[in-house]
């Protein structure tokens, strides 16, 4: 065949218009996208039955109420659970985040024991023998109290278990991270006696007074207080924030007070001057009042009028008058402790001299105000069987009250006076201010036991590691606190098989207990921690095994309650930043963010935003007219007393000036890329100051410098 | 399946920012029910993928006028110029990977369709859509959690806010094993808004009166006497969309006492805000 010019066009134009026509190519294109999509690496998440199982988060002490979709045995999705009677199916990030814990690249997978710097895999039955061993060997020794113990709290039957196994070991050196809860519990006692707690009416108060409690930062129970303030616009209530930086919680109150940092007691105090003053106070409350009322009264005259609590607080002398009308002219005003969240470092004057404006107003046990009952022990242990050894080193007074004197006094030590440290769900070596001093004090006991899930800063310190089940493998009573006006105990439960070779701590501390033998072996007869925690929990365990929790209390107390200002009536020195530089640096709680003894997940990581973390770096907020010379989004160095970071420039107007505000809650360095090696940690540029009368680090920040880098 | 009601849905969101704290919650429930993965560094924004994103607004005054606010951003899901299902994105995709629902008002966003040409993002102007730059990687051990309800995707595709579709679908399947015609309004809720905390984001039917996301944002029939392009205007004087003018028509409305907030809405010339506020809540032939 002859191919001429015409034949050659017309085939060529015949092709090009078949392909146009033609869906081959169409459909190549297609194919080649699904091929190149249906790579073997991108997981396909197998199908199931699907089913909800209820339990309690207890990542925090908000205690929320979760429910957990799991597809056959697999839980795939947390929620928070609706009808809960703490948060009604609200959840926040970090319990929505929860399953990620389960599968964390930090968590210890088996028991491990330090060789040397590295640590090795132990079998569980050696492991409770090796620590069993050097118990025994302590308790030979007759000294029985150099074992020492630090938990998240004191409620709880997995606490009681330690404080258990503490006692009958003959040693009274228990201690607690601070929390929310050990100071509504310390200033209950200055005021109205041991033995006591506070809980905040917040759902019904009128007018919340908040003292940099950051009510929608992860104070209290998180989620219920979400749900408070949200209810506010309908229920017409008023919230005055009290803080030196425009917090969340400041900007979405109706007022925002911009306060000196660390003056808030004076502020407090001043606002009950003028109470006192205008004849504003509550008569019938007042009788009440011990310990030397009219010198408290005479003492707020003389140093905390108007004019001069505006000079030390920064707050207008005008405002102060107005601001103590509103509060106590308001029908169910509510002032509220504990800044930020709550659990950092907090003086007992701030806490005392702030619960005294409710004393004062009268809304002690009125609904809308604050709620003061003796602490509900719900759990019924058997009598311990004790021996001689145990009574006499239980009777010995504890190494220091609080936890940092505890540290304090190790380090002082040439000799170690603590030979075994059992560490429960804390991370002190990172959560407590000047890590560093924590880290020494443990390098100075010979023997330290983690029950940590993760191998997080405290954990990589220890000597050996006894790990434990998340909270989402395991069975736990989790009493709820940290200010919530009901009472609330709920049961977290197991919704999956333990991912790895851990335990639940119940066990551990019961395994460790039957292995020492005598009379501490006699007190933990019980054959599991399942069994211990019902037989502990019998008054309320039909209730938590039915319907996932108990409510022991809700309502309006109606016990009558006395108060004493003893302890301000003395007029305590409130507690100044350390160092001489001209800034102050706060420490920032943001929501997004843990410094509790869990880090935030990497899905919570990955919310926070660019001005609080970029790359590497850690930005910090300053007030333009303080950061002279300083760019925004610039790099500096910033220095306290404790020592220099390099940091990043936000230049922020929500800031006092004169002020540097660094977050919590960054800086980790454990085996975790997604959450670790991320800016710095805030506790390591703040230093402890320990507050003289309460024993307590309340230390707020430090004095800072900051410069170009 | 036919059509189960002969009214179309539209299904909206309104979301109240005097309520919302800026928590975050929404935007990890949403992460953890679309099986959204997660890198080593997310700080930098613009490859971090956040089907739904919380933005943080300030009124730019200084110290202490300052003012914060948060505005949660998932897909806007527009209905296009005049509401007929053209969205911008929808508008510009060669490979038909993105659809308009004609029976829900969700915009969709097929993975195994799409080629990774990105002119949706450049379309979008909410910067709702997300480009995956890498494949996506979890720890070991930790794609157990994973929901089959969603497709995890792969390096080369555009994924968004579905509104959840998938618990649509659910809902739907439920309501027809009961043998039910439609589906109740607590039956088919995002998961942003079953997590927030604080109760500030309503989702619903803009089309049924009867649920509260209709009743708070009261969409106007017909279109805004000043632009055409523009239907559905809440007749709430406090209730805006974000760059309403455009026309995109989103399904997703803001609520705030608050001037200054409402104004961030869009990009206002000087004097224009004072005009075009008076005519929020006006009637429509005004």
């Amino acid at each position: 065949m002859k191919v001429d010019r015409r034949s050659f066009l017309g085939l060529g134009l015949g092709a090009v218009a078949g392909a146009a026509v033609s869906p081959v190519g169409i459909k190549l294109t297609d194919d080649s996208s699904i091929w190149t999509q249906n790579w073997p690496w991108t997981p396909v998440p197998a199908d199931g039955e699907v089913s909800y199982e209820s339990s309690v988060c207890s990542l925090c002490p908000g205690s929320c109420g979760i429910s957990v979709r799991k597809i056959n045995s697999r839980p795939v999705k947390i929620e928070g659970r609706d009808g809960y009677p703490v948060n009604n199916g609200g959840a926040c990030l970090h319990g929505i985040a929860g399953l990620q814990y389960l599968y964390d690249p930090a968590r210890v997978k088996t028991p491990l024991k330090k060789n040397g710097d590295k640590f090795e895999p132990i079998s569980w039955d050696d492991a409770i023998a090796l620590v069993a061993g050097k118990l025994a060997d302590i308790r030979k020794s007759g000294l029985p109290e150099k074992l020492a113990c630090i938990a998240d709290k004191e409620q709880g039957s997995v606490s009681g278990l330690f404080q258990r196994l503490l006692k009958t070991f003959g040693s009274p050196n228990f201690y607690t991270m601070p929390s929310l809860e050990s100071y509504l519990e310390l200033t209950a006692a200055a005021l109205h006696g041991e033995g006591k707690t506070i809980g905040f009416d917040l759902e019904n108060a009128s007018f919340v007074l908040s003292f940099g409690a950051g009510i929608i930062e992860g104070w209290g129970s998180p989620v219920n207080c979400f749900q408070a303030n949200a209810s506010r616009k309908q229920r017409h209530a008023k919230l005055y924030q009290i803080e030196p930086r425009l917090s969340n919680t400041a900007a979405n109150a109706d007022k925002w007070i911009p306060i000196k940092p660390g003056t808030e007691a004076d502020l407090a105090l001043g606002i009950c001057a003028v109470i006192l003053k205008n004849n504003l106070f509550d008569s019938m409350a007042t009788a009440n009042f011990r310990g030397g009322f009219n010198k408290l009264a005479a003492m707020l005259q003389k140093d905390y009028a108007p004019s001069k609590t505006a000079e030390i607080t920064g707050v207008k002398a005008s405002d102060i008058e107005k601001i103590a009308t509103l509060f106590a002219k308001a029908k169910m005003p509510l002032a509220v402790f504990g800044k930020g969240r709550g659990d950092g470092s907090q003086s007992l004057k701030e806490l005392v001299a702030v619960h005294t404006l409710n004393c004062l107003v009268g809304n002690i046990n009125k609904k809308g105000g604050a709620f003061v009952q003796p602490i509900n022990d719900y759990l019924s242990f058997p009598d311990e069987s004790m021996d001689s050894i145990a009574n006499a080193g239980f009777a010995k007074p504890k190494l220091g009250r609080y936890v940092n004197q505890f540290f304090e006094k190790i380090n002082a030590s040439s000799k170690p006076v603590v030979d075994v440290l059992f560490v429960y769900n804390a991370n002190p070596c990172y959560a407590l201010h000047d890590p560093k001093r924590v880290k020494q004090a443990l390098g100075k006991i010979p023997f330290v036991v983690s029950f940590s899930s993760f191998l997080d800063e405290t954990a990589k310190e220890a000597d050996i590691i006894l790990p434990s089940h998340t909270f989402i493998e395991r069975l736990e009573d989790v009493p709820s606190g940290a200010g919530l006006a009901k009472t609330v105990v709920g049961l977290t439960k197991p919704v999956t098989r333990p991912v790895f070779n851990t335990k639940n701590p119940g066990d551990t501390v019961i395994l460790i207990a039957k292995a020492l033998e005598g009379n501490i072996a006699r007190s933990f007869e019980w054959e599991t921690y399942d069994k211990c925690l019902e037989n502990v929990t019998s008054r309320i365990w039909d209730s938590l095994s039915e319907d996932g929790y108990a409510i022991l209390f809700e309502g309006t107390p109606s016990n009558l309650v006395t108060v004493n200002v003893s302890f301000l009536a003395d007029n305590p020195a409130t507690v100044r930043a350390q160092g001489d530089y001209e800034l102050t640096l706060i420490p920032i709680d943001n929501m997004r963010l843990i410094n509790a003894a869990v880090a935030a997940s990497p899905f919570a990581i990955k919310t926070v935003s660019d001005k609080v973390l970029t790359g590497k770096n850690i930005v910090v907020e300053i007030n333009p007219l303080t950061a002279k010379g300083l760019k925004d989004g610039g790099l500096a160095a910033l220095t306290t007393p404790r020592g220099t970071a390099r940091v990043v420039v936000n230049l922020s107007e929500g800031m006092m000036p004169g002020v540097i505000g660094m977050v919590e809650g960054l800086g980790h360095t454990f085996d975790n890329k997604y959450v670790s090696n991320k800016g710095i940690n805030v506790n390591e540029l703040i230093g402890p100051v320990i507050e003289s009368g309460s024993g307590l680090d309340a230390a707020f920040g430090i004095k800072a410098k900051i410069s170009k880098a | 399946m036919k059509q189960e009601n002969n009214k179309a849905h539209k299904f909206g969101m309104v979301i109240d920012l005097d309520k919302c704290t800026g928590c975050g919650s929404c935007m990890v429930s949403c992460m953890s029910e679309n099986n959204v993965p997660f890198k080593e560094d997310e700080s930098n924004k613009k490859d971090s993928i956040t089907w739904m994103r919380v933005y943080k607004l300030t009124n730019g005054k200084s110290f202490p006028d300052t003012e914060i606010v948060y505005l949660p951003r998932p897909c806007q899901h527009c209905g296009g110029k005049g509401d007929h299902g053209h969205s911008p994105c929808v508008s510009v995709c060669p490979a038909t990977a993105t659809e308009y629902g004609y029976d829900t008002g969700i915009v969709s966003q097929i993975y195994t369709r799409c080629f990774g040409c990105r002119y949706c993002m450049g379309a979008c102007p909410y910067h709702a859509r997300y480009f995956n730059w890498w494949d996506p990687k979890w720890p070991e051990g930790m794609e157990n959690y994973l929901s089959p309800n969603v497709s995890p995707r792969m390096r080369g595709v555009v994924e968004k806010c579905s509104f959840c579709y998938h618990r649509y679908q659910a809902a739907k399947d439920k309501a027809f094993y009961e043998g039910r015609d439609d589906i109740e309004e607590h039956e088919y809720q995002t998961a942003c808004a079953t997590a927030c905390p604080a109760g500030a984001i309503i989702f619903g039917d803009l089309n049924n009166p009867a649920h509260k996301v209709h009743q708070i944002v009261k969409p106007d029939p017909h279109p805004d006497p000043n632009n055409k392009h523009v239907v559905g205007k809440s007749r709430n004087p406090k209730v805006f969309r974000l760059l309403e003018r455009l026309g995109t028509n989103p399904k997703v409305y803001y609520f705030s006492e608050r001037e200054w907030v409402r104004k961030k809405g869009d990009n206002y010339l000087n004097g224009e805000w004072d005009k075009i506020k008076n005519h929020h809540g006006a009637s429509s032939h005004g």
